[in-house]
Formats: structure tokens, C-alpha cells, sequence
């Protein structure tokens, strides 16, 4: 919610559903053109798109469409991977050969002082347990508002929770730059505390809990699971926090993750918010530290921190690629 | 039975784990057995997040942009916030900028990622990592893909662009240090960071696409290229319409590259709205003009609202497929 989104970039969300099944692929066997073409409707659904099989044996459509493919995939690679491999490149890379010769391949040898001096000499260590601290509290806020928030409005259904839905859903569409301003004056002088929390993690922390689309996905999610369920842990006895916590909780594990990722993510790559609040460069995390390491450090150095700042959020990309990828959710529910 | 204490409101959902109940003589013991006091406490720690630090500065937004405070005093101004920022000569050159900005991430954000997506969605095999490699920049923390290409933008000759340039005859260029490159440079990089995340979001658009339609067409004779342009394109105007509309929304509230880039420079060609905000509230170190900016922010998010607004209603009659 803090966060100013300036890319303009639409996170997929999957869409959550405890009975997602995989998409099959169920490769139909290669049959003739006509055949194919009658296929029955209630056939196991062949994974097609615009082109058919039959469309991919014609010569002419083949190579048109392998060469676009291969060019897509060259530019793919220069265009995903490329920026990522230079980082990495530089990172261990003298600085004079990264000044005069970007492109070489290490004309002077490979400089691993740049990893350990980032990390010693600049004290990205130290920024970099910050960035930890940060998404851990984070993360824990608003895990805490999320679920507890989803229970009330989508199991325990109070009457009044029709207003709190409305209230939290009106905030989606109200724009972060509102709130820059109004909210940091709430961190200067926030109610009932007295003393500003101004340099203290609470000021990143307890604003990242009031997040309306983190509620929203896990009410939503809530919403699916069966009631009968609900009904038969009432019916031997357990409370509303009991439910909660040995029923709900643990059938929510999937959106769970994927709120936690997102969470984890986004607040290591947050960086307004915390720069107007964390003023303390000893209580900054990387996002905030790095543009003022980057005035003062040695080119080496300085990609080698950069390197190290990328190196969490790519390594959760890759863990949980499937929770990114899959973001069938948003464009089948936002189509139809 | 009305005047009982337990009423059915309603044809209660089926299976809803709470009959809704309506108590017509309500004490606070029937309350707290009714479940009222644990929906409370679970209801607690939205009420109160959401109550300090979204409603609240909401509607203190709108409070204080008709004020001045300088956070120990608040004095009512009335619209004269809205009038300092209106004269402001930096106004109009941040509103250029911003839709500069917009229009140029439009032109080279907005085709790349359709196109990308409907040619991955053809590939037999292999579409994971594809789609892997397009959405990887999108996980780059945004600070550090913006130091890096700053780096990539070095103006002397052996800059990382400017060397690449260098072999096809090009350059050097100028990029971020002059005023006309600059602008196209920013755009350069929102794109590579964002253009993942819409590549998923249309490829997931694809994967709905009924196959029926595609067997249909070919049953009438379309070619691979009618099949794309007359079923595929319909099936996605849905979603295009809406990432169209977030990109502005998105590209609106710029101020990370900016910021970072350039700063507003040179001579202000990249300063946005945002930036603008930014400096009206924290660039002065004696203590920003707060009201100065809430005003411009809430002229900003009305401004999206109300364009939003139209453009649904315009786009209402093609947009359902």
C-alpha cells in the first residue's frame, strides 16, 4: 500500500483455488489433417493455439513461424537474460576493465575482491540484514492482518463486515501518492504512541499491514473452502479461534505462500517509503543505501553490491517460478 | 417468533458456517455468545492498521490540502494550496513531462509484450522458460536495475550502449545528459523492468482462448494470419483495454527512474508530477509545504479517476467479447 508504484507493472496473481488442477497438456496424438479437424468437442482438449498441427506440417507456415521463434528467443535471451549476465560479469570484474572495456571477456582476470569488499568494506552486510529485517516484519504484519482480516470477513461474517469489506476495497482504488504525505506525518506523530517512529522499522512495518489487496486474495480464498468443514469442527466443539487456527490456517497454505512471496518481494524492492522514514543510514536496507553507495564507490564494488542485492529476490523467482508464472488468475477473471 | 431473539435474516448461503442472526433484544452477554466479541478481536488488527494507516491519511489528505501546517499548528487556507500549485511555473513542464512519459512507455511498452506473448503461445515446447526469461527483469529489485543502466548509459565511448553502438557505426550518444534523450532513456528501462509482468498476464489471456474458435475458423478456410487478427486479437480485447488503462494509471505516477536517473534533469525534461510532489514535501530540508503537496496529489488521483471513469464508459461497448 506504501509502496509508489512507478512501473506501471501489474503483478500476475494467481488466483487462488484449492482445487487448481494443473493445466494438462495432454499431448493428443498426432492424427491426420482431417481427422484433427473433426475432433469432438469432448476430446481431451489438445493445448492448441492459433496454429493447428496440421497448420505446422505446411512448409511455408513452419519456417515463417520457426524464425520468428528463434528471433524472439535471441531477443529474449539478450533482453531477460543480458542485463542479469552483465551485472553478474561486473561483479568480479576489475574496475579498470569494466571502465575501458565493458564488453571483454576479463582481459586482466577475474577481481573476487569486488564480492568481499562490497560486503566488508561498504558494509552491504550489514544493509543487507536490514533488507531481511524489513521484509521479515513485513511479511509478519501482513500475514497477521490478511488472515485474521479474511476469516472475520469471509467465515466469521459479522453483520457489520459488509462496511469493513467496502471500506478495505475502496482503497484499491485510491492511488499510493495520496497517501505519501499524510501518511508520513502519521510516522511523525502517530496516535496514542506520542513519539515519532521515525527511524524504527515499525514505520516500514505497520503501514505494509494495511494492504487492501493482500485481504482481499486471502477472503477470497477463504471463500472456497468447503463450509461443511467449518460446520463438523463446530459441531465437536471448537471455537472460532480454534477453527481459525488448526482448521482455516492450515487448508490455506497455497494463497498463503503466495502472499508471503509477494509480500517478501515487494518489500525488498520498496524504496520510497522506507527512504522517507528510515533516515538512519545504519537502519536502511539496500534499496534506500544503494543510490548513495553508488556516488562514492569503486565501479567493481559497486555492481558487486548490486549483484548481491539481486541475488534473494532472482533465487525466489526461481523457487517459486510456478506462484510467478502462473498468473492465469488475474486474466481469466479480469476477461470475462 | 418476531420478537424472539433469533431471527432468520435472509435465506442463509448454504453451509454458512454462521446463521446470520438478528437479536431484537440485544444484551452484551447474547452478544459476546453470538460470536460478536471474537469477530471483534479477529477483526482487530485490520481495524486498526487500515483505520492509522489508510483511512486515516485519506481523509487527511483531503483535509490538508486546504491547510497549512507546518506539523505543530494546522490553518485553515482554503483553496489557496490549489492556487500556489496551479502558479507554479514547474507545473506545466511536469505535466509535459509525465505525459511524455506515458505516451513513449505506450509506444514502447505496449506492443512488445502482446507480441511477445502471442508468438510464445504458439511455441510447442518450451514456453515455460520463455516466459521465465521475460518476467526474470520484472524480479530485479528497481534500484538496482536503475544503477545499472545508468552505468549501461555511460556517455563516453566505452559505455556498455554506446560500445555496442560503437559496432554498427552509431554514436556515441549523449543519453541521460541531454535534454531530448534523456526522457526516451527512462522509458528505455521502465520498459525492460515492467514488459514481463504483462507478458504473463496476456499469456494467461491466451490460454482461455476457447480452442473451439480456432477449429471453427479453420473449418471456414482462415489463414494462420486471419486466425490471429480476426480470433485471437478479439478474444484478448478485454484484457488489452484494461493494461492500457493501468499502464497510464501506472506510468502517471512515475518517480523511481526520475528520481534516480537524472533527478529531474537536465534543465527539468524528465521533472514529473511525482517528482514535483516529492520535492514540494521532503526535497527542502526546513520542512516541506505539506499542503502544496496533498493538493497536487489529490488533483492527480481525481485526474486518474475521472479519466478512468471516461474511458471505461467509452470503451464499454467493445470491451465485452
Amino acid at each position: 500500500m506504501t509502496t509508489i508504484d512507478n512501473r506501471g507493472d501489474v503483478n500476475p496473481v494467481p488466483l487462488p483455488g484449492p482445487t487448481t488442477g494443473e493445466p494438462t497438456t495432454t499431448g493428443v496424438p498426432v492424427m491426420t489433417q482431417r481427422a484433427d479437424r473433426r475432433r469432438k468437442p469432448s476430446a481431451p482438449q489438445e493445448d492448441r493455439g492459433a496454429l493447428s498441427s496440421a497448420d505446422w506440417r505446411r512448409p511455408s507456415v513452419k519456417y515463417t513461424w520457426t524464425t520468428l521463434h528463434v528471433v524472439m528467443a535471441v531477443i529474449l535471451v539478450l533482453w531477460g537474460l543480458g542485463p542479469i549476465v552483465l551485472l553478474a560479469k561486473f561483479a568480479i570484474t576489475p574496475t579498470m576493465d569494466i571502465n575501458a572495456d565493458p564488453l571483454g571477456w576479463f582481459p586482466n582476470g577475474v577481481a573476487w575482491s569486488n564480492v568481499t569488499a562490497a560486503w566488508n568494506d561498504i558494509q552491504i552486510s550489514k544493509y543487507f540484514w536490514n533488507t531481511v529485517v524489513v521484509a521479515a516484519g513485513s511479511w509478519l504484519t501482513q500475514m497477521v492482518v490478511a488472515t485474521t482480516g479474511g476469516y472475520v470477513l469471509s467465515v466469521l461474517r459479522p453483520r457489520w463486515a459488509k462496511i469493513i469489506n467496502g471500506a478495505v476495497l475502496a482503497t484499491l482504488f485510491v492511488p499510493a501518492v495520496v497517501l505519501l504525505v499524510p501518511l508520513y506525518l502519521v510516522i511523525l506523530h502517530p496516535p496514542i504512541i506520542g513519539h515519532s517512529m521515525i527511524n524504527t522499522y515499525w514505520a516500514v512495518w505497520l503501514p505494509a499491514g494495511a494492504s487492501a489487496f493482500n485481504v482481499v486474495l486471502v477472503a477470497r480464498f477463504f471463500d472456497s473452502l468447503p463450509r461443511e468443514v467449518f460446520e463438523a469442527a463446530r459441531v465437536d466443539g471448537a471455537g472460532p479461534f480454534r477453527l481459525f487456527w488448526s482448521i482455516v490456517l492450515p487448508m490455506s497454505k497455497p494463497i498463503l505462500g503466495v502472499v508471503s512471496v509477494f509480500a517478501v518481494i515487494a518489500s525488498w524492492k520498496d524504496f520510497l517509503w522506507p527512504l522517507l522514514v528510515l533516515r538512519d543510514p545504519d537502519k536502511q536496507p539496500l534499496s534506500v543505501r544503494l543510490p548513495t553507495l553508488a556516488a562514492s564507490t569503486d565501479t567493481g564494488v559497486l555492481m558487486a553490491a548490486l549483484a548481491i542485492s539481486t541475488l534473494i529476490p532472482i533465487a525466489m523467482f526461481l523457487i517459486f517460478q510456478r506462484m510467478f508464472l502462473r498468473g492465469a488468475g488475474l486474466g481469466g477473471a479480469v476477461k470475462g | 417468533m418476531a420478537t424472539d431473539d433469533v431471527v432468520l435474516t435472509k435465506t442463509p448461503r448454504p453451509g454458512s458456517f454462521r446463521v446470520h442472526q438478528r437479536h431484537r433484544t440485544r444484551s452484551p452477554l447474547s452478544w459476546v455468545r453470538g460470536g460478536g466479541l471474537s469477530s471483534l478481536v479477529f477483526a482487530l488488527p485490520l481495524l486498526v492498521t487500515f483505520a492509522v494507516f489508510s483511512w486515516g491519511p485519506i481523509v487527511r489528505a483531503v483535509v490538508m490540502s486546504f491547510q497549512k501546517t507546518n506539523l505543530i499548528v494546522s490553518e485553515w487556507v482554503g483553496w489557496d494550496n490549489f492556487q500556489l500549485v496551479f502558479s507554479d511555473p514547474d507545473l506545466p513542464v511536469a505535466i509535459r513531462n509525465t505525459i511524455y512519459f506515458a505516451l513513449l512507455a505506450l509506444v514502447f511498452g505496449y506492443p512488445v509484450p502482446l507480441v511477445a506473448a502471442v508468438l510464445m503461445s504458439e511455441l510447442r515446447r518450451g514456453k515455460g522458460v520463455f516466459s521465465a526469461l521475460a518476467y526474470l527483469p520484472v524480479v530485479v529489485p528497481p534500484v538496482v536495475a536503475v544503477l545499472l543502466w545508468k552505468f549501461f548509459y555511460d556517455p563516453t565511448e566505452s559505455g556498455v550502449f554506446n560500445t555496442i553502438l560503437g559496432w554498427v557505426g552509431l554514436g556515441p550518444y549523449d543519453w541521460l545528459n541531454s535534454s531530448t534523450m534523456a526522457m526516451p532513456s527512462l522509458v528505455l528501462e521502465a520498459t525492460w523492468a515492467a514488459a514481463g509482468g504483462t507478458v504473463i498476464i496476456y499469456l494467461a489471456a491466451l490460454t482461455s482462448v476457447p480452442p473451439e474458435l480456432y477449429d471453427a475458423a479453420e473449418v471456414d478456410g482462415a489463414s494462420v494470419w486471419r486466425k490471429v487478427w480476426h480470433v485471437t486479437m478479439p478474444q484478448l480485447r478485454g484484457i488489452l483495454l484494461i493494461t492500457l488503462i493501468l499502464q497510464i494509471i501506472g506510468t502517471a505516477q512515475v518517480f523511481l527512474e526520475p528520481y534516480l536517473f537524472t533527478g529531474g534533469g537536465p534543465e527539468k525534461s524528465t521533472l514529473t508530477v511525482l517528482l514535483l510532489i516529492y520535492q514540494y514535501a521532503f526535497a527542502n530540508s526546513l520542512g516541506g509545504n505539506y499542503g502544496m503537496a496533498t493538493a497536487l496529489s489529490l488533483l492527480l488521483a481525481v485526474f486518474l479517476a475521472v479519466m478512468s471513469l471516461v474511458y471505461f464508459r467509452l470503451t464499454r461497448s467493445w470491451s465485452t467479447s
